[in-house]
């Protein structure tokens, strides 16, 4: 153990925790959206994810960015910022809606067993992501310098750059959106009757199928916007990215309670920040093995995660 | 149509079966089992052989890898099919089996200079460590339901993966290398070398029978019922006397022994094993099999067991036109799954008992 | 009724599925007879062309088919088929494949396999077999000491390259604190243990990862590296991870220069990282820069393939071309082949090969070149590194 090497780096440890579990928060949020509805662990959403990371590199390659340009002026940046989050959310999207189409939806209409939509939600990622892998001939892609990273403010000894912060308050506007739109607009309080008693909701006019087809779309949003962060962050992607970030998404979900909004975005940044604590302290290798020992643990004293199962309603 | 339709109401092809005497009963577990055991020999069937058997990896190997696929899908069918628990993170327990017998036989291993075992000696202690890691993973698990216990368990594999990776008792990627292979000599050689696969296939064939044998004991028996019992309504099982800590820690235990039996015969064959083969992927592709078949369901076990690992081994030779399409196995194998389960969502051999409790449900939610 | 009948389209649906996929295979049995000239034999590559290592498989085979093509085209027929053998770089998967390979009687030697572990599983079924094997990147020390006659390795072993890496380390870059992460691979880890214990007190700290697409975030190992206040960070493991951790070093502001092994000298790196950061990045390698040897083998591979050669391209394509030379001689048997390997001095684009008793190359002419990535985007030669 490697007591100085936590010690010595606490605050920067923190703070690239905390980008880290921001965008496995802001991933978190598909697994929690579709299991607060549904009922079921969404495998194939580590691919929803996958193509957002791809989308923005090709359309930034479109305007002939790669990884070796040059990085561009503040106005540059915000615009090729705002179209690589756009494409990217559509791309997302358009793979949750198309998951939910063609793996889920005959499913359902077949009443098959929950556990069936788990195995077409791993064959739908397996063929995504080989397809992937298939057609970049398994390489990686770098990501084009969109943001330079520069050094905001330090708080003691702990720099903050402008890529982290942005990351940090990104992931928490859109929690706060989302929150607000689930507990607050018409359509989400569509989605809470569903996820409450989905039959009761069908008597009293909530239209299912759209409650459905819209929780998936939200989450790929929410994808798509932590795919975009998630290249910028790591400065690569590749075939199986999605499905590596997904296991700690999924862990993240679970351990704030899945199906709970807020619990993804407290189990996002307490993983990330444990990730990095854990690397500090025993080496890199134990990232993960520390991110699991510490969710057996509290669903040990927690069965249903931190914050608790249920969507929209966030009982402590 | 209609002949069709009443030879499935009357239960298809197990319906028969389920009405011949038990002599005829017999003859065709007889004739299922040499069937089995000449399935090395399936390429010299005029027409339909070539059709049947892999290219670019050899034949009896991919039986081999289909056996101990079939041991895992069985396995965890008890956990997943009869208890209803949710496992993802199975191959923990194949990978306690490979890693206990490569310990106690491999001249790589810290412990060879005091134990050096031969393989045989080597299994049952590598069996009872996988069943106490059982125990240990079900232990503190009992309380999770449905998909937390998921994540717990899919965290356990990737503990055990990470554990064999990083510590140098482990060996990590360097792997164990040399470990014996089982016993026995045919003609003063020994039957199982490293160029011929076919009597592995035979021995991991026997052992899925002893496995068979068990387990359907087992279903039948008190703790079957009391699974049955867990899986469809936990508290009013509790309520009605059934122990349910008890059974659940049985149907853990159990499972890890049948993966455990997987991972020793596995590292018995190849000789050498590293961390690379028990990654979550593995896990993911076993509790497919399970459900693709037919979760609850022995025959569907096997046959979902089966065919994750010869889709993809099957797919190798596939070609379209002159493009070899070796590349895409793993895509169209994904393919192959969503079509399976969108097609047949009960799995291709569904449980009937599953089935008709199924069906009862329908009746008290919605009365006709 | 409708549902009895869907479950009826179902049944059949699946059965065409299976029966559609089985009607593609591609009956290739061969016959055992050759024909003149030497021809009609095949020479196989072994190794990962799907699944995570797929990137490095791939560049060894696209070296191998190039000079089977090139020996192809000089013929003016197709005199040597090449025949892939997808390992998917794995040990589990290994031995069923081996035993493939080996029921084609007209293999009559193999390049790969490119990774250790794979080699432990497989290399017992081509000894069996005796069919000869050249290895292009398996470095792994005690797999020369197994007793296998059919092992060749056309690339210097872990205990040559380690105290090259470390001397550049010392007396090229003259770092004064150094930091050795690896990622946990038999090669990374044997290279960087080496590494480690020859420079020493140099050594600041140490630090693992997880291997290649295991791990994207680096972020501690990056903090690490910089506070630790080391000029030089040596990386045991792929360009796949180090490209990546060459990027996320540079955005956190490290100044330093990353130091590897011939696994990550492949234009890869910089394609992750992006060249500004990868430039000056130094990889050792125990071959000689190929610009050095003459030959069009750089330009070639681009036109044939649409991209760069990779790491163990070259070692590949001048393993393949050993075969090939010793098919043209008349070795016409795996047996003939295994013995010619024996005496066999080739001079290639990446070395000159000979091999001892145990299937090593020859010590005396193993040289460790350094080389540093420059505007380009790939790494050009820097400097021959004395060992002694």
């Amino acid at each position: 153990m490697d007591f100085s090497g936590l010690i010595d780096n606490f605050g920067p440890l923190t703070v690239t925790g905390l980008a880290q579990g921001a965008i496995i928060a802001l991933f978190a949020l598909g697994y929690t959206l579709v299991y607060g509805v549904l009922r079921l662990i969404n495998f194939a959403h580590s691919e929803v994810f996958l193509m957002g990371t791809y989308a923005c590199l090709i359309v930034w390659g479109f305007f002939g960015l790669d990884q070796n340009s040059a990085a561009p002026s503040v106005g540059g940046m915000l615009l090729y910022l705002v179209i690589g989050l756009v494409v990217a959310i559509i791309a997302s999207g358009v793979t949750a809606l198309a998951v939910e189409v063609v793996a889920y939806r005959p499913l359902r209409r077949r009443n098959a067993p929950p556990l069936a939509f788990l195995i077409t939600a791993i064959g739908a990622s397996l063929f995504i992501s080989e397809l992937t892998g298939v057609l970049t001939h398994r390489n990686q892609r770098g990501v084009p310098p969109i943001i330079q990273a520069k050094p905001l403010f330090t708080i003691g000894d702990t720099t903050v750059t402008n890529l982290q912060l942005l990351i940090i308050v990104l992931a928490l506007v859109m929690m706060f959106v989302l929150d607000r739109f689930i507990n607050g607009s018409r359509l989400g309080r569509g989605i809470r009757a569903v996820s409450q008693n989905p039959d009761s909701a069908a008597l009293m006019g909530v239209n299912k199928s759209r409650v459905i087809a819209l929780v998936f779309l939200l989450g790929g949003l929410m994808a798509g916007i932590a795919a975009v962060m998630y290249d910028l962050k790591i400065g690569v992607t590749r075939y199986d990215a999605g499905f590596l970030l997904g296991i700690d998404a999924f862990a993240a979900a679970v351990l704030g309670g899945i199906g709970n909004l807020r619990g993804a975005l407290l189990g996002g940044l307490l993983l990330g920040v444990l990730q990095n604590y854990a690397a500090g302290l025993f080496g890199s290798q134990w990232l993960h093995a520390a991110s699991f020992v510490l969710l057996v643990v509290i669903l040990l004293f927690r069965p249903t995660g931190l914050l608790g199962e249920s969507l929209g309603r966030a009982r402590a | 149509m209609s002949e069709k339709a009443s030879f499935r109401s009357n239960g298809g092809v197990r319906g028969w079966y389920g009405r011949q005497p038990a002599w005829v009963q017999w003859i065709v577990i007889a004739i299922a089992l040499v069937l089995a055991f000449l399935l090395p020999y399936a390429g010299d069937i005029p027409l339909i052989g070539p059709q049947i058997v892999t290219e670019g990896i050899d034949w009896p190997s991919a039986l081999f890898n289909m056996s101990y696929y079939v041991l895992l899908a069985l396995g965890l069918n008890v956990v997943v099919g009869y208890a209803g628990l949710l496992d993802l993170g199975y191959v923990g327990f194949f990978a306690v089996g490979a890693y206990g017998t490569a310990l106690l036989t491999s001249p790589d291993s810290v412990l060879y200079a005091d134990t050096g075992w031969k393989w045989l000696m080597a299994v049952p202690v590598a069996l009872a460590l996988t069943m106490v890691a059982g125990l240990i993973l079900g232990w503190p698990t009992l309380r999770l339901r449905g998909d937390y216990l998921a994540i717990v368990t899919l965290g356990f594999a990737e503990i055990i993966r990470i554990f064999a990776t990083s510590t140098t008792t482990l060996r990590g990627d360097r792997g164990f290398a040399s470990i014996p292979h089982p016993p026995g000599t045919w003609n003063g050689e020994p039957i199982f070398g490293v160029t011929d696969a076919v009597p592995y296939f035979w021995l991991g064939l026997v052992v899925i029978i002893l496995v068979i044998l068990g387990v359907r004991n087992l279903d039948r028996s008190r703790v079957g019922r009391s699974w049955l019992a867990i899986r469809e309504d936990e508290e009013a099982a509790e309520i009605m006397g059934v122990r349910t800590i008890k059974y659940k820690l049985w149907a853990f235990a159990i499972g890890a022994f049948i993966g455990g039996l997987g991972g020793v015969l596995f590292a018995g064959e190849q000789g050498f094993i590293n961390s690379q083969t028990f990654v979550l992927q593995f896990s993911i592709l076993v509790l497919a099999g399970v459900v693709m078949g037919g979760s609850g369901n022995m025959a569907g076990a096997i046959l979902g067991g089966a065919l994750i690992s010869y889709i993809p081994d099957r797919l190798r030779g596939i070609s379209l036109g002159d493009t070899d399409l070796y590349e895409y196995r793993f895509a169209l194998f994904g393919l192959v799954i969503i079509i399976i389960m969108v097609l047949r969502p009960q799995g291709l051999i569904p449980s009937r008992r599953r089935a008709m409790e199924l069906k009862d449900r329908e009746k008290e939610v919605a009365p006709q | 009724m409708r549902q009895v009948l869907a479950r009826a389209i179902g049944g059949v649906a699946i059965i065409g599925l299976i029966a559609g996929a089985a009607a593609c295979n591609s009956g290739s049995s061969s016959d055992d007879t050759a024909s003149e000239g030497n021809c009609g034999y095949k020479l196989a590559f072994f190794g990962a062309l799907t699944g995570s290592a797929a990137n490095l498989g791939v560049n060894i085979e696209q070296g191998f088919e190039l000079a089977i093509d090139q020996y192809n085209k000089a013929k003016g027929s197709t005199c040597i088929e090449v025949a892939k053998f997808d390992s998917q770089g794995e040990a589990s998967v290994a031995p069923g494949v081996a035993r493939s390979l080996v029921a084609d009687k007209k293999i009559l030697g193999i390049v790969g396999p490119p990774f250790s572990g794979e080699s432990e599983a497989a290399d017992p079924i081509f000894e069996s077999a005796g069919i000869p094997t050249i290895t292009p990147s398996a470095t792994r020390v005690s797999l020369a000491s197994k007793g296998w006659k059919v092992f060749h390795r056309a690339v210097a072993n872990d205990d040559a390259q380690g105290p090259a890496a470390a001397a550049y380390i010392k007396d090229n870059l003259k770092a004064q604190k150094v930091f050795v992460a690896d990622d946990q691979s038999a090669y990374g880890a044997g290279l960087a243990d080496v590494v480690k214990s020859t420079l020493g007190s140099l050594v600041v700290q140490s630090d693992k990862t997880e291997g290649d697409g295991k791990q994207a975030d680096f972020s501690a190992l990056v903090q690490k590296v910089s506070s630790s206040g080391a000029t030089a960070l040596f990386y045991g493991g792929y360009y796949t991870n180090a490209g990546i951790i060459r990027k996320q070093l540079t955005a956190a502001g490290w100044k330093g220069t990353l130091v590897g092994g011939d696994g990550m000298k492949d234009p890869g790196l910089s394609k992750a990282s992006g060249v500004a950061a990868a430039v000056g990045t130094i990889v050792t390698c125990p071959c000689s820069p190929p610009e050095a040897a003459g030959g069009t083998f750089v330009n070639d591979y681009k036109a044939k393939w649409n991209q760069d050669a990779g790491t163990y391209s070259d070692v590949a394509f001048d393993a393949a071309n050993i075969f090939l030379q010793g098919i043209d001689a008349g070795n016409n048997t795996p047996q003939k082949l295994n013995d010619y390997l024996k005496t066999v001095n080739y001079k290639g684009i990446a070395n000159t090969y000979k091999f001892t008793e145990t299937g090593e190359l020859d010590p005396s002419l193993i040289k460790v070149w350094a080389f540093k990535f420059d505007n380009s985007g790939d790494s050009k030669a820097d400097v021959e590194i004395k060992t002694s």
